[in-house]
């Protein structure tokens, strides 16, 4: 098992020091495992070794006690964090406590910014109005539902258990309590319909949420769903189709006042932008806490390893819980940027693109790929058409 | 399996190559269908006579390449001296194992000119095959004494008394004087030994005469240069001899002289009817032809023996390495090969779509498919193979003639007339078959020269059809029409004029030349639709549209188009997805490099060879070539 290979020289980035830190956490528990999910997460209650859910809380913290000295062993500290994310499985599966001791504890760490940005994931089904104020009074800002769909086949046929009833309810108490609420949709999932995606999108967008992100369905390898692909009880999803619904979400959501800041992603405001997502995209350092979570610093990326019990028998060895790591050279990076930063609204500066592939960018213009106007202003943004073939632009852009 | 030999070394001692009196000696081959058991019959005639002991041996002891031991053909011939024991008379026994393939009929008739006799194999449960009767034809032709047997007795489908009457038929002895044997046990084999001796006529040729020896095969040899076997017909070759080579008068210092048995033993000289090889320290198999007559350098003889040809390239490809920094290694590996195939030609051959590569012409499609399957094995590379193409004779207005050997090269306009090679083919099927092979042999546009029942439920059926046709597709559609019944041999004779014209395919508007075929006129528009609709979906969609158009000079005979493809990303890509995003980004930039691009349009290898492959021909030379067993 490799430690945490060792950072940048300190000099390496020149922001050694003062700089903002965004938190993931990792909570790896589910009710229910769907059939499209190849996430990490378990369902059994009490998983041996320490790795059980009541113990959950006590070993993140022990492991973001780790990483605050393994960040100090290698020269780096944060003024401050500007987010934190729970994600899962189902952070809300934890008591509401539980998640308010580990902020508090990522508190005593390191500082909170004044306009710290807290999201939490949750399925509508496992969120109460007090649960919600609790969250709220230990500092939680945003939640974001997993919806997924309005119509009922299409969430039986992704294993959700929740009544679609229950998303304006717990949107409504969300609100109510004062949280920032995204909506996620998945579409093209076998059997939906155009009118179907239509009815989702439109009461989702009913619900008055501030954020939206629409995933097209991918059906993994190692799942339930792709097993029944396999014996042809579902049919594949066809990119058509799937283009077809991204452009129907994209005309909803901007007609009621939403717009596009990442491939996936539509935001009322600015300001309601996921703040912690557009740190993974510009490439800032977070800390990824819990089984399977990744971190990111200074160009260093590691992973933990996955299985809740061996996570928590290497920290009760005082081990940070690192399944391996690795180094980005400057090509990785610069791959990193251009696929990355190409996703988002802002785009990309065209001098951040290699002399060897900048030729692309006129190609990418006159095919439609790219917008013309931002081009002549030197920054390459994709138009929706892009965004839809964003892939083959990036891989014509890398050198 | 265990086989006491019926000779010892002992008594094998006064059958010495340089004085075994030629009537002691009897020449002979076996003709068989592939998979009628030729190998495994020749194996057990090695155990009987000795001259392989039981710890040496192994299966299908005589075939050398590892690609023949797999498909169970035999490429180059192997002739082995075997002693034997009648009567108590000792007598030498050469057996040649001859190609069983219509590609090497020229091989195999010089093989068959070397012999007295031969063993007409038919396996007991599936009866003759159309290229066992032709070289049986080409047998009876030779004045050859015919000894009809039946393999594969102990096979509970054997059908001895049925495939007996069909054989005795063809050869003219009753159903009960055809052999019966089991290659596999044994059983039989001393019996048809024995039958050989007495029944194959022994060699004759003028014993005191100036030599004149005929090269049946030439194999290249890394450690030894060129092995050349012979046959003596007149006088005798003596070690360390001078010889002449009397088609191009080329004169050599003989290095060896010697019998396989089955292992290369050198002898002092070989004496009139006897087979064995010799060994002069040349480099290329073109300096040994099969065919030819070797002779004494002094005293020699004026006259060839009868029957010497030069190999002739009946069918083209185009060989592309995939990738192309390996041109350097095909072209090695080519030179190597020509070494051991006289029959092999290539030159250069540029191609916009796959690159540098050579135009090789073969014998056949097996020849080709042989070659290619030893350029990727034997030498790594990773090979696209256009399809097989004829040589057209083309008259030009002004009167010039002109061979075309690549489609690609065929000239626009200006032509008055095009000459094509045609075949006569022969096919046995089960007589339930007729109406589908009539149909096939119809649309390639064949003429029906005869037909005969063999017997009550076979029958064979003759045809004139061009050679281009039957390199297309003829043997999947016969194998695919027929279940596989139906056997089929051709040989090229003549030429025929055709209205054929050339089709080109464009992607984009620019031509691909590895896809452009020339076809009769009346099949133009059938093929453009088929590539173009078998292209459709081999290419992937684009980032725009793609029309893939047929065309016939300006003219477009046939359209389809590839839409843009409308989706091209993951949607999700947070923090955890982005190392392994980044490594599929360059998994895909890596893919890119191995497209060829035609135009902006990127075509994946992949595309090329399947579209090439699929009903190009190509892949037609297995062993299941021109009969399934039933």
């Amino acid at each position: 098992m490799s430690a945490v290979a060792p950072a940048a020289a300190p000099t390496a980035g020149g922001h050694v020091g003062s700089r903002d830190l965004s938190v993931y956490i990792h909570v790896p528990f589910c009710a229910v495992r769907c059939g499209y999910c190849d996430f990490n997460t378990y369902t059994a209650t009490e998983l041996g070794g320490g790795g059980s859910q009541r113990e959950y809380p006590a070993n993140a913290m022990r492991e973001m006690d780790l990483t605050v000295a393994d960040d100090a062993a290698h020269g780096v500290t944060y003024d401050r964090v500007s987010t934190v994310f729970f994600g899962g499985g189902t952070p809300t599966l934890l008591p509401a406590d539980d998640l308010v001791a580990m902020l508090g504890h990522l508190r005593s760490l390191v500082p909170f910014a004044e306009d710290v940005e807290v999201t939490t994931e949750a399925n509508p089904d496992s969120v109460t109005p007090e649960s919600l104020r609790t969250l709220v009074d230990g500092g939680v800002t945003r939640v974001s539902f997993g919806m997924q769909s309005a119509v009922r086949s299409v969430l039986a046929t992704l294993d959700r258990t929740h009544d679609p009833e229950r998303v304006p309810q717990a949107v409504a108490w969300a609100r109510e309590a004062g949280l920032s609420v995204s909506l996620d949709l998945i579409y093209g999932t076998p059997g939906e319909t155009l009118e179907d995606v239509e009815t989702s999108v439109r009461s989702a967008l009913a619900c008055g949420v501030d954020h939206l992100s629409t995933y097209s369905l991918i059906i993994e390898g190692n799942t339930a769903m792709a097993r029944r692909l396999r014996h042809g009880e579902i049919a594949a999803p066809d990119p058509d189709d799937m283009a077809d619904k991204y452009e129907m979400i994209d005309d909803l959501a901007v007609a009621d006042g939403l717009g596009w800041y990442e491939v996936s992603n539509f935001a009322r405001t600015p300001e309601q932008r996921c703040r912690h997502n557009l740190a993974y995209w510009r490439g800032a350092d977070w800390w990824g806490i819990g089984p399977g979570a990744h971190r990111h610093r200074r160009g260093m990326r590691a992973w933990n390893v996955k299985h809740p019990s061996r996570y928590a028998g290497l920290l009760a060895r005082d081990e940070l819980p690192v399944q391996e790591s690795e180094q980005l050279s400057e090509h990785d990076r610069l791959l990193e940027r251009i696929m990355l930063e190409l996703r988002i609204v802002d785009g990309l500066a065209v001098a951040e693109i290699p002399e060897q592939t900048r030729g692309m960018l006129a190609v990418h213009r006159d095919r439609g790929h790219l917008d013309a106007t931002a081009l002549a202003d030197g920054r390459a943004v994709l138009t929706r058409e892009g965004r839809l073939l964003a892939d083959a632009v990036i891989r014509d852009l890398v050198p | 399996m265990p086989v006491t030999p019926r000779i010892t070394a002992e008594e094998a001692r006064d059958i010495q190559p340089a004085s075994t009196p030629s009537q002691c000696i009897r020449n002979f081959c076996i003709i068989a269908h592939i998979d009628h058991g030729k190998s495994t019959l020749a194996d057990r005639m090695l155990q009987l006579t000795g001259v392989v002991e039981e710890r040496a041996m192994r299966a299908q002891y005589l075939d050398r390449m590892d690609i023949e031991r797999e498909r169970g053909i035999t490429v180059k011939s192997q002739a082995v001296r075997m002693p034997w024991q009648v009567d108590g008379e000792n007598f030498a026994l050469n057996m040649i194992d001859t190609p069983g393939h219509v590609d090497f009929t020229y091989e195999v008739s010089r093989s068959l000119a070397a012999c007295e006799g031969a063993i007409l194999l038919v396996d007991a449960a599936q009866g003759i095959e159309a290229q066992t009767l032709a070289n049986l034809y080409l047998a009876m032709e030779n004045d050859l004494t015919i000894i009809p047997v039946l393999n594969k007795i102990d096979l509970p489908g054997a059908e001895p008394e049925k495939y007996a009457a069909e054989i005795g038929q063809l050869v003219g002895v009753e159903p009960d004087e055809v052999l019966r044997v089991s290659g596999k046990t044994g059983m039989g084999v001393p019996e048809l030994l024995d039958h050989v001796v007495r029944t194959l006529p022994a060699p004759t040729g003028d014993a005191d005469g100036p030599c004149r020896a005929m090269i049946f095969d030439s194999v290249y040899d890394t450690y030894r240069g060129v092995v050349t076997y012979v046959r003596v017909f007149d006088g005798e070759l003596s070690a360390r001899e001078r010889i002449e080579m009397l088609s191009t008068g080329a004169e050599h210092d003989l290095l060896e002289l010697g019998v396989i048995s089955p292992e290369p033993i050198p002898t002092k000289g070989l004496g009139p009817g006897e087979v064995g090889y010799l060994i002069t320290g040349v480099k290329d198999v073109r300096q040994s032809k099969v065919g030819d007559t070797v002779t004494s350098s002094r005293r020699g003889a004026d006259e060839p023996l009868p029957g010497y040809d030069e190999p002739k390239p009946m069918v083209y490809s185009g060989l592309f390495p995939i990738d192309g920094s390996d041109y350097p290694v095909l072209r090695d590996a080519l030179d190597k090969l020509k070494l051991n195939d006289a029959a092999l030609n290539y030159e250069p051959e540029t191609s916009t779509a796959l690159g540098f590569g050579f135009r090789v012409g073969f014998l056949g499609l097996l020849h080709l498919e042989i070659i290619r399957e030893r350029l990727e094995r034997e030498f790594d590379l990773d090979l696209i193979a256009t399809a097989p193409s004829v040589i057209y004779k083309l008259t030009m207005e002004d009167g010039t003639e002109v061979d075309v050997l690549n489609p690609s090269d065929f000239p626009e306009g200006k032509v008055r007339e095009i000459r094509e090679p045609i075949t006569r083919a022969t096919l046995l099927a089960p007589s339930e078959f007729i109406g589908a092979i009539m149909d096939l042999c119809q649309s390639k546009r064949g003429n029906l020269q005869g037909m005969d029942y063999l017997s009550e439920d076979r029958v064979e059926l003759r045809y004139t059809l061009p050679l281009a046709e039957i390199v297309f597709d003829f043997f999947d559609q016969l194998k695919s029409r027929t279940k596989g019944y139906a056997s089929l041999d051709y040989d090229v004779e003549g030429e025929q004029a055709a209205d054929l014209v050339k089709v080109d395919m464009l992607l984009q508007g620019e031509p691909v030349d590895a896809f452009s075929a020339v076809v009769h006129r009346d099949q133009a528009y059938h093929y453009g639709v088929q590539m173009a609709g078998k292209l459709k979906n081999l290419i992937p969609r684009q980032q725009f549209e793609v029309p893939i158009q047929a065309a016939i000079g300006s003219r477009i005979i046939a359209r389809e188009n590839i839409r843009a493809i409308r989706k091209d990303v993951l949607s999700k890509c947070y923090g955890g997805d982005i190392s392994r995003k980044r490594k599929l980004l360059e998994k895909q930039k890596e893919g890119k490099k191995r497209m060829k691009n035609i135009g902006s349009v990127e075509v994946p290898q992949e595309a090329f060879i399947a579209a090439l492959s699929s009903d190009g021909g190509g892949d037609s030379g297995d062993k299941g070539k021109d009969s399934k067993k039933k």
